[in-house]
Formats: structure tokens, sequence, C-alpha cells
């Protein structure tokens, strides 16, 4: 009885794998897409910063500002273009549009270094364009640190002391979450690959006919569901393996937490998109229906709402409320701070339990409308 | 109430394993009734053919006796189970084919032969044998290694029709197997369908095309809901002095109230 089921289950399951690899464009969207994906994304919008225009603004004029200065400008990410006089012109100075950041050192600037231990530089950049935005100001911060460590390093000197410098985006204060592609990409291939084919290649049993026969069999609607999906689930496994590689490898992203937490959330995730593929094919009784509403439902917003293209911080009130319930929002957030932030399991208990949360209900809801049409 | 319609039909003599058995079977949707009090047996290795206009209630009759809807009230067995409370054990003994043809295009012959047979438990050590055993019958040996989209369809129908029947079931459903098909293919179906009753798989089929109907033991004609005859086909010619079976077709369906 049990030898039956589970050679019936792994007859349909091979079937499903032939259909997948005999169809050169479902192999090709399966497998490549993800990784065009990633290195289209991954490439065009985190572009490298080189010769950036800079202006600043230095009311100090100082040794320790003039070595600041000379660091930056010396450096290949950064041209110094102009010097300003007074804080007024920043706001000017961005409007010509040809400026990417503007460097503000205090008043006094080596003497409240030196006496207080306590200096200000303020990082000024036009926050509209998010991804270069940040990538001026982490050079630039990362060379006003290189400027601090050599000064510690010299004998000389007597007390320890700080450079405080403060980033400030115009037009899109805070900025969090336009960069960091790789999760983007990663929750956009999955939700592809589980919903929308999951979707299509039971409307193309519904098409074709063969259903109908499927329904007449003594295949129990689970063993249906299950040989269904299981291929996907392994293929998404394997994208999300080329993904990570690729984003490790190809673009030096790293990965900083724990790499089975990666792949469990991924997998709570896969059974969400599963689950939302079936519920699809539920309504749908053709592959072109199933393949417009996947597109139009799961894809459209995940792209526009999850912060790949758009930050999540300048939408309005209705948009921030709408991304809540993506998925994929969830999880690229909990990815994020597993893949890049490095943190624990404990950070991403949140979100871990809206996306079970959201699985359970809608594996629920799909077998039972699965079952409602059996009848 | 309705009389039983057994006693309306006259039984054959002989006294075969009965295969399907079905006692007063009423099927209502709301206050719609797409099957009306309906009663019959088919006896083992019998070809019934199903007969009636669309929405005389064929399918919905048809898919109680599958297992895949129960009936409102009356009772009916097949292959010995009942239809209400052992659904499982009909599927696994009947096959199914329907005029979408279940076979996969991107399957090869073989693929799909063996597909359905996994999905019909047929036991694995004789999957193979039992795939070369029907290609050979169908004279498609040569074929086992092509994919189905680039068979005729005759071919392929054939190809359907057995891969309905790998499990070796006790009763095969037909619905409306020969639909789109040319003349000379489906005489040679009709003659897959007789060396399959010849074993003693019983054949249940409906049809459009009247001659069809005339290879059928015995047919059952539905009206609105309900059989209002069933015997063989000459006996039905001789009562209605028909030539054939369309004749007698068109005096029955004329009386529907439904379309």
């Amino acid at each position: 009885m049990k030898k039956t089921a589970h050679s019936a289950f792994y007859s349909f399951a091979i079937k499903e794998f032939y259909h997948i690899f005999r169809d050169r464009w479902t192999t090709i969207i399966l497998l490549i897409m993800p990784i065009l994906m990633i290195i289209l994304f991954g490439f065009a919008i985190t572009t490298e910063v080189k010769n950036a225009k800079i202006a600043i603004l230095d009311p100090s004029q100082d040794a320790a500002t003039h070595a600041i200065v000379n660091k930056l400008g010396t450096s290949e990410y950064f041209i110094i273009d102009r010097y300003l006089h007074s804080k007024n012109e920043v706001d000017e100075i961005f409007k010509e549009g040809d400026i990417g950041m503007v460097v503000v050192f205090s008043e006094n600037f080596y003497e409240n270094m030196m006496h207080t231990g306590n200096a200000q530089i303020e990082l000024i950049a036009d926050g509209s364009d998010p991804n270069s935005a940040l990538t001026l100001t982490r050079y630039a911060t990362a060379l006003i640190a290189s400027y601090h460590q050599e000064l510690l390093a010299t004998p000389e000197l007597q007390m320890p002391f700080q450079i405080n410098s403060e980033v400030k985006f115009l037009y899109n204060p805070t900025l969090k979450g336009a960069y960091n592609t790789v999760p983007g990409v990663m929750g956009m291939v999955l939700m592809l690959i589980c919903a929308m084919m999951t979707a299509v290649s039971i409307a193309r049993e519904k098409e074709l006919g063969t259903m109908e026969i499927l329904l007449v069999s003594p295949l129990k609607p689970i063993t249906i569901i299950l040989s269904k999906t299981v291929p996907y689930i392994v293929l998404s496994l394997i994208n999300l393996g080329t993904l990570l590689l690729l984003s490790v490898f190809a673009l030096k992203v790293p990965i900083a937490g724990s790499l089975w937490l990666i792949i469990f959330i991924s997998l709570i995730f896969i059974f969400v998109s599963l689950a939302l593929g079936l519920l699809i094919s539920t309504v749908a009784k053709s592959q072109m229906v199933a393949m417009l509403i996947s597109g139009v439902i799961l894809m459209l917003p995940v792209i526009l709402l999850s912060g790949i293209i758009f930050p999540t911080e300048s939408m309005n009130l209705f948009f921030l409320w709408l991304s809540k319930i993506i998925p994929a929002n969830w999880y690229i957030s909990a990815i994020k701070k597993v893949m890049i932030q490095g943190l624990g399991f404990a950070s991403v208990i949140k979100e871990l339990s809206i996306l079970a949360g959201m699985a359970i209900l809608l594996v629920a809801l799909s077998l039972k409308k699965f079952k409602v049409r059996l009848s | 109430m309705n009389m039983p319609d057994d006693k309306l039909f006259p039984q054959s003599a002989d006294n075969r394993e009965l295969s399907i058995v079905a006692n007063q079977i009423t099927k209502r949707f709301g206050s719609f009734t797409a099957v009306d009090h309906i009663s019959f047996d088919v006896k083992k290795g019998e070809i019934f053919g199903f007969l009636g206009a669309n929405g005389a209630g064929k399918t919905t009759a048809m898919k109680m006796l599958c297992g895949l809807s129960k009936p409102t009230s009356g009772k009916a067995t097949v292959a010995g189970f009942d239809v209400t409370t052992q659904s499982e054990q009909i599927k696994k003994n009947i096959g199914y084919m329907s005029q979408k043809f279940s076979l996969y295009e991107d399957l090869k012959v073989w693929e799909n032969m063996r597909l359905y047979a996994g999905i019909y438990g047929v036991e694995e050590k004789v999957i193979d044998s039992r795939i070369d055993e029907f290609l050979e019958q169908l004279g498609l040996q040569k074929e086992k290694n092509s994919m189905v989209k680039s068979l005729p369809l005759g071919w392929k129908q054939k190809l359907a029709f057995t891969v309905s029947i790998i499990h070796k079931p006790g009763i095969v459903f037909l619905d409306e197997p020969t639909g789109g098909v040319d003349p000379a293919s489906r005489r040679q179906f009709w003659e897959l369908i007789y060396q399959t009753a010849d074993k003693g798989i019983t054949v249940f089929v409906t049809t459009h095309y009247m001659d069809e109907a005339e290879y059928c033991d015995r047919i059952s004609i539905m009206v609105d809901g309900k059989i209002v005859k069933l015997d063989t086909p000459a006996n039905l010619k001789k009562e209605f002095a028909a030539k054939n079976m369309d004749e007698v077709f068109r005096l029955l369906a004329r009386k529907a109230i439904r379309n």
C-alpha cells in the first residue's frame, strides 16, 4: 500500500522534471534567468563610483582638514570640484546636479581634535539617488577613518581623539534598504520559480485535460500537489545555491551570518510561495491566466514595493502598509539581517514567525480550495 | 415516485458476473435533478453504450460511477465496490479515458505508459514486460521511444486507450473516446475495444456517433436525466421499426425538454 503511493509519487515527480527539461524556455527561465537577474541587478544598481565630483566647505583651513581633503582628492573615487564658503551654497550646488557629495568640516577642526578629542565632519549626499549616495559616503567615511588610524599610530600623539564623520542624506534621510540587491533578487527568483511555475504547471494539466484523468486516478490530491511541487522545491534550492555563490564570488557580497539560517529562512519562504502558486492555480483555468496573475499579483509588487528599486522609506503610508503584506518583503528583510548584517536567529524571529504564519494560512487555504474544486 | 427501472427493461438470460449495478441513483444540484433515479446492470466483459444528448446527464452519471461524485440518493456498485463509501477502491479498479487524451505530448510513448502504470500502482517488476506486451498488441513497438507529439492522432488515441487499461482494470470508462478521429481510425479503435472486452474487461462507453452505438452489446439512452430505453441495438431498431440507431435516437431524443 505504502509502496504503491511511493512509486506513484516517484513516477509523477519524474514526469514533472521531464516537462521542465524538455521545454527549452522553461529550462532557461528556471536555471539561466536567476543568474541573469542577479548579474543585471547586481551590477546595474550597485555600480562602482569613480571620479565623483565633490565640494568642500572648510571654515577651519588647518593641517588636519588639509590632510583629509588631500586624502579624498588623491583617491581614485573623488575629484575636488570646488570649495564653498557658506552652508547656504549646499542646497544650490545639489540642484545643479553634477556634485555628488559635500564635505563640511566644523570650525576649529584641528583645535577641537587635539584638545577636546572630538572633531566633526559632515558628509552630505543627494539621497534621491540613494545607491550612489550611499557608496560615496561609504568611501569618504572609510578614507577619513584611515586618516584617523594613521594619526593614532604616530608616537608624539598625547591623547586619543575621535573624528566624528556624520553622514547626512538630503531628500531621503535614512536610505535603508535601497541597496543590498542580492536579498531582493533572491526573493524575486524564489517567488518566481515556486509560485509562478507551480501555478502554470497545474494550469497546464487543466488546459490539456490531463488533470481530469489524474482526478479519476487513485492518486490522492495531496500526492498530486506534492509531486507537482517537490520538483520546484529542488530547483529553488539549486537556484538558491547559485545565487549565493554568485553573490559571494561575482558581486563580492559576503555571507556574514549563518548559511544554515539562510537556507532555513529560504525554505519557509519557498513554502509560502508554493502555497501562493497553488492558490493561483485553483483560480486560473489556463497557463496564460496563471502566468498573468502571478506576474501582476506576485512579481510586480515584489519588484516595486520590496525596496529593490525604490526605498520603502520614501513610500507613502498606503504603499508602506501594502508592502507589509507581501511575503517577499519579510523574506528580504530577514535575509538582509542574516546575510549582510550577520545577525543571528534572535533578530529574525519576527520575520520568521510572520512568514511561517503566512505559510500555514496559505497552505491550509489552498488545500481547502483544491479539495473543493475536486468535488 | 418512479417505478424501479429494472422492471421496465428485459434482462438478458445468462448469469455472467455483474460489473456495474446501479439502483435508482440520483444526483441533484440544488433544485436541478441532473440524474433522476436511473437503474441498470452491466455484465462482465460487456460493451455497454451510454447514449444521450448533451445535457442529458451522461457525464454526471459517469462521474458518480467513477467515484468522483457521490449520488444524492440511490445505490450503485462498480467492480463490487460501493460508489458512496468505497470510491478509493473503485478508482484503483477502473480505467478512464476521455476525449481529451490523457497523454503527455512531451513524454515518450513508454514514459507515458510507465507514468500511468506507476500512478495505478502496477508492480514495479511487471511494468516493463507489460509495456512491451501492450505495445506489441498495438503494433507500436517501433514507436516506443518516440515523443507522443510526433504520433498521428489515430495512434495517440489507441495509445491513450491502452494507457487507460495499463493496470488491467475490471472496467474501463470511455467518455466520447473517438471525438475528432477519422472513420478509418474509429473502426480500428473499435477493434481494440472488442479485443479488450474479449479479455473480460467491461467497456462502458459514451458516444455521439450513432454508427458506433451499433457496435455495442447493449445501449441505454438517457433523456432529461432518465434512462428511457435500454436494450440491444437490434431489439431497439425492431421496436422503432428504424433502419439504424440514428433514427432510434432521434425519435427518443425529440421528447427532451432540457437541452
